[in-house]
Parts: structure tokens; C-alpha cells; sequence
């Protein structure tokens, strides 16, 4: 009982990693939060949905071309309505986002209706049984979907060059310039990725949920953001620990005290970490200067 | 002919505007007593745009949960005054008070963080307060809510018409109006401006940041329960459905397209936040996507808002420069 919670838990976590990477891939180059983030999520979701139940894609490609897509959308976004405001006080940014959020909201409302889409089964109803545990197939696809994007992140971040210009942009932006990164290809692919690893999350939570729907990014995106807090916003292994951990907590609070104050708990779990380490479990201490 | 009639129109301005607002109910009411709600919910937004505008505007902190203190105080008082049978006028404060006691908590909560690790503990706290409310069993009657909360009782008098309502309002507003503009014009204000231009500095110079952001947080807190008290007892009827964080960030919305740290920004920010959707009706199907591209570009070419600060910032500038 105890450990099938716990890999359920994990199954979430990975969904809530995934969404809390773009979080906070964006927060560690520009000081800024993305409010959007969790309506990005629902569109890649819908997308995914468009794809495979009216044009029948097979799962793969669905998966890649709604990424690419989503990816695009999160660029688009970020050159129309956060680029210009880069030099602006930091709360406009932030309230652009919210604008932002507001129209893929009710953009997705108009497209797809108010109501829950439920996902054309395009996975059985097979289990497996790991050493005693219960797996469903869209569980393991999530688990392991999840962890090779994330070693592939991991792979990218610190192994090639855009990578290495990534983290040096995130360092310092002025400083990276003068080193020849384009930063803004930087800030750019940083949405882009992040973009990408939600519409991923989307379409795998939409099969397992079996539900799609327009104010789907907002519990999410609440839920992701606070995971990346929880592993100290702006590291990407912070984000990918928060998630996990934020998911884990939910899970066995669900199952074990309480399901209506899941949120409580977890939201109280966050209050206590911060408390005692006001940057997040693997967030770098701030030096603080006038 | 312009500069003679200039210093008669300023001194006439504020009895002008005085015999506006109080016509204004009466006008409205032989239209229709729709447009008087309306009116209402403005003054009741403004009151809770300020109350914001202290927190995030002069202390500098990016709450995204005062919803739930108009939750805190709505529920408060409503409690109080069906359970604990108390009059409107005494239920009124106490709610504000309780109100003022969580923000307290709030500001505690958040001692020793800052930015962005502040606004998601604001954000947590307003989830944890919602859901209090949704599940709080009998006392908050879940989901449901709480029905037929008795309107405020003058003198054995229970106000029920609208226009009445409305100088309810107004009065609560002008207080508000009162009492925050006095403390961001005392140095209470320019100890709140410090800490926001530069948290560090301030520290450095004997600011205590920690307490004047408790301060800050307990005063907004304690008009939002304020407004949260009249909205029970106005519509006598409060469910969570009222307190979520969309809510939250559709005052902070107000304080952003009115202006930050601006006393008639908040005001006019409430009242554009308010009519915009009922004036964006004929588009119905589109009003929320065009209020969200609406805001984007509001960002874009006046991020200051529509009353910016800066008259007072020169006032303040000049000032030290003697």
C-alpha cells in the first residue's frame, strides 16, 4: 500500500517536474514568473487531443508535433507580449502574464467549449505488475517519458554548447552578451523548452485523467509553481526535486488524511520549507546588496 | 478668462464631485437597480484595491491572496451575526479586526522571505483559507456556502434598498480613503516606500523591514475584511466560489491599471475593472480574451498605470532637495 502510493505519487510528481521546469528554465534567466505557464500547458493538451482523436496520429508523432507546436506558441508569447517589457518594472512583466493567461483561457473556452474532453483511448486498460506493484501502461509511459526527458534536459543543460550558453545566460544576461551569446535566442529556446516539456505533461495527464479542459492550467500551474519554489526556483534538478516531492506529499495526504485538504497540506509543507530555508530546498542563497 | 475661472473651478471641484456622488444613487435608481450594483461593487473593489495598494504598492510585496481576507471578513461577520446574533455595526469591525489578525499571521509567516518566495506563500495562503472555507463542515457550510445573511439594522431600521446600501459604501470607502492616505502621507508611508525602493538600504538605515511589513499586511488586511463584512450583509449570501485566487489577482489587476501606490489610482482601477466586462457585453463571447489582451497591451504602452505616482514622487523629491 505504502509503496504503491508512493510510485502513484511519483506518477504526479513527474507530471508536476515537467510543468515546474518551464517554470522555472525561464525564472533562472529573468527574475520572472511566468503566470502563463499553466495555460500553455492546457493548450499543448488540447492540441495533443486535436491531433490524435481528429487526425489520427499515432501517439509519437502526436506527442512531437504538439510539443513543436506548443513550443512555438511559448515563443510567439514570449517575443509579443514579454520582450518589450524586459527593461520594466518587474511586477509588468508579471501582469502581462496574467493578460496572457486570462486570453489562452478563454481562447481555449472558445475553441473547445467550456466542458471536459475525454481522451480517445489509445491506451488499454492492460496492467503490469512490478515486484507487487500495480502500473497501469499510461503510469509507466509517464514515468518513463518523464525521466528520459529530464536526464535529456539534464544532458543538454550541461553537456553542449547552447546548453553551456544557457547556464551563462542565466548567470548574468549582460555578462553573456559580452561573451557573444545571443541572449535573446537564449530567453527564446528557454520558452521553448519549457513550452514543449508541458505539452508533453498535458497530453500524458489528459490519457491518464482521461480529461481535457479549458481551466485545466490552473490547479496544475499553481501546483507546478509551487513545486519549483519547494526545490528552489530557478534550478533545474530544484524543480525536477520539488515536483516529485510536492507529488509524493499530495499523494500520501490524499490517501492517508485527507483528500479535500490536500492543498492545505501541501501548501503548508511549503510555508514550513521556506521557513526554515527561504530559497527552497536546492535554491543558492542571494547576496544581498545595495 | 481661463486663469481667472481656474482657482473658482478648484475650489468648486470636490462639492462638485460631492453632489455627483450623491446623485449619482438616485439617478441610477430610476434606471435600473442593476446599475446601482454596479455602483456598489465599484466602491466595495475600490476599498479592496487600497487596501492591496498598501501591500503591494507601498510596502512592495506581491501579494496574490487578498481575496482571502474579503473572505476572512465576509465569513466572519456573517458568522457573527447569524450564530453569535451581533448587530451589523459591532459584526462590521470585528471581522475587520480578524481580518487584520491574519494578516499579522501573513506578515509573520513571511519574515524571511522575499520577492517571489513571499508571493507564492500570499498565493498558499489564500488557497489554505479557501479551502477552510469549502471544507470547514457545518460552520461554513462547504461548498454551499452561507444563505440569508441579514442586511445591516439602523435603529430597528433594516437597510434593504440599494441606494442605501450605497452611502453605506461610500462612507466605508471615504474612511478607507481617510485612514490610508494619512498613513502613506505619514512616515509610516515613507518607512513603506523605503523598504520597497530597497529592502537591504532600508534595514541598514533602521527601517525594520519585518515590522512595517506586518503593519502593512495587517492595515490592508483589516480593510479588505472591512469590505468583505458589507459584501456579506449586502448580498446576503457568501459561498468560497467568491474568494479564489482569481480573485485575488482581479484586485490586483485593479491596482496595476490604476497605478500602483496611487490613492485615485486604486479608485479609478476598480472602477474600469468593474464596468469593462459589463461595458465589453455586445462582444460576450469575447469579453474575457479581449480583457486579457486588453491587459497586455495596457503593460505594453502605459505599464504605469492610468494615475501614475509621479506627482507625488516630485512632491517628495523637492522636498528632501531644500
Amino acid at each position: 500500500m505504502f509503496l504503491q502510493q508512493l510510485a502513484n505519487g511519483l506518477t504526479i510528481g513527474m507530471i508536476y517536474a515537467l510543468i515546474a521546469l518551464g517554470y522555472t528554465l525561464v525564472y533562472g534567466i529573468l527574475k520572472f514568473v511566468n503566470f502563463a505557464h499553466g495555460d500553455i500547458y492546457m493548450i499543448g493538451s488540447f492540441i495533443g487531443l486535436f491531433l490524435i482523436e481528429r487526425l489520427h496520429m499515432p501517439l509519437i508523432p502526436a506527442f512531437v508535433t504538439a510539443a513543436v507546436a506548443t513550443a512555438i506558441i511559448g515563443m510567439i508569447i514570449e517575443r509579443v507580449a514579454y520582450r518589450p517589457l524586459r527593461t520594466a518594472d518587474r511586477i509588468v512583466p508579471l501582469i502581462s502574464a496574467l493578460g496572457v493567461s486570462i486570453f489562452l483561457s478563454s481562447l481555449a473556452q472558445k475553441l473547445w467549449g467550456t466542458g471536459t474532453h475525454p481522451f480517445p483511448a489509445s491506451f488499454g486498460s492492460v496492467t503490469y505488475n512490478v515486484g507487487g506493484l500495480i502500473f497501469s501502461q499510461i503510469q509507466l509511459l509517464i514515468l518513463v517519458l518523464s525521466f528520459a526527458l529530464m536526464i535529456g534536459l539534464h544532458l543538454f543543460v550541461t553537456r553542449t554548447r547552447i546548453g553551456t550558453a544557457l547556464r551563462a545566460t542565466s548567470l548574468s544576461i549582460t555578462n553573456a552578451q559580452l561573451m557573444g551569446i545571443d541572449t535573446n535566442r537564449i530567453i527564446s529556446l528557454a520558452f521553448a523548452i519549457g513550452s514543449a516539456l508541458a505539452a508533453v505533461a498535458g497530453i500524458m495527464v489528459g490519457i491518464y485523467y482521461n480529461a481535457v479542459y479549458p481551466t485545466m492550467g490552473y490547479m496544475a500551474g499553481i501546483n507546478a509553481f509551487t513545486a519549483a519554489v519547494l526545490g528552489g526556483i530557478g534550478s533545474i534538478p530544484g524543480a525536477m526535486l520539488g515536483g516529485l516531492l510536492f507529488g509524493v506529499i499530495e499523494n500520501f495526504t490524499g490517501a492517508y488524511i485527507s483528500t479535500p485538504f490536500q492543498s492545505v497540506i501541501t501548501f503548508s509543507v511549503l510555508i514550513v520549507v521556506l521557513l526554515i530555508k527561504p530559497t527552497g530546498i536546492l535554491g543558492k542563497k542571494e547576496i544581498l546588496k545595495v | 478668462m481661463k486663469t481667472l475661472n481656474k482657482p473658482a473651478f478648484r475650489r468648486l471641484r470636490p462639492a462638485a464631485f460631492a453632489l455627483l456622488l450623491t446623485a449619482l444613487p438616485f439617478a441610477l435608481e430610476q434606471a435600473s437597480s442593476y446599475f446601482t450594483h454596479i455602483a456598489i461593487s465599484i466602491l466595495i473593489f475600490a476599498i479592496l484595491a487600497l487596501s492591496l495598494n498598501v501591500i503591494i504598492g507601498y510596502a512592495g510585496i506581491f501579494a496574490l491572496g487578498h481575496a482571502a481576507f474579503f473572505g476572512i471578513g465576509a465569513y466572519t461577520a456573517a458568522l457573527l451575526m447569524m450564530k453569535g446574533e451581533l448587530s451589523f455595526w459591532l459584526a462590521l469591525p470585528a471581522a475587520a479586526v480578524a481580518a487584520g489578525l491574519f494578516g499579522v499571521l501573513l506578515g509573520l509567516a513571511g519574515i524571511r522571505l522575499r520577492g517571489d518566495y513571499l508571493a507564492i506563500v500570499t498565493l498558499g495562503f489564500g488557497e489554505i483559507v479557501r479551502l477552510v472555507f469549502v471544507n470547514g463542515g457545518k460552520v461554513t457550510n462547504g461548498p454551499m456556502g452561507i444563505p440569508g445573511i441579514p442586511a445591516p439594522d439602523l435603529f430597528g431600521y433594516a437597510l434593504t434598498r440599494k441606494t442605501e446600501f450605497y452611502f453605506l459604501a461610500l462612507l466605508l470607502l471615504l474612511f478607507t480613503v481617510f485612514v490610508i492616505y494619512r498613513v502613506v502621507h505619514s512616515g509610516i508611508g515613507l518607512s513603506l516606500m523605503t523598504i520597497r525602493e530597497d529592502e537591504t538600504l532600508a534595514d541598514s538605515i533602521g527601517i525594520s523591514p519585518v515590522r512595517f511589513k506586518v503593519f502593512a499586511f495587517a492595515l490592508g488586511a483589516f480593510f479588505a475584511g472591512a469590505a468583505g463584512a458589507f459584501w456579506a450583509s449586502y448580498i446576503s449570501y457568501i459561498s468560497p466560489d467568491t474568494f479564489r485566487y482569481l480573485d485575488s489577482v482581479n484586485i490586483l489587476a485593479m491596482v496595476i491599471v490604476g497605478g500602483i501606490a496611487s490613492i485615485p489610482g486604486s479608485v479609478l482601477g476598480a472602477a474600469v475593472m468593474v464596468l469593462a466586462p459589463e461595458l465589453l457585453r455586445f462582444v460576450n463571447d469575447y469579453r474575457m480574451l479581449l480583457l486579457g489582451l486588453a491587459i497586455v497591451l495596457m503593460m505594453m504602452f502605459r505599464p504605469e498605470g492610468i494615475w501614475s505616482e509621479k506627482r507625488r514622487r516630485v512632491h517628495v523629491y523637492r522636498q528632501s532637495e531644500r
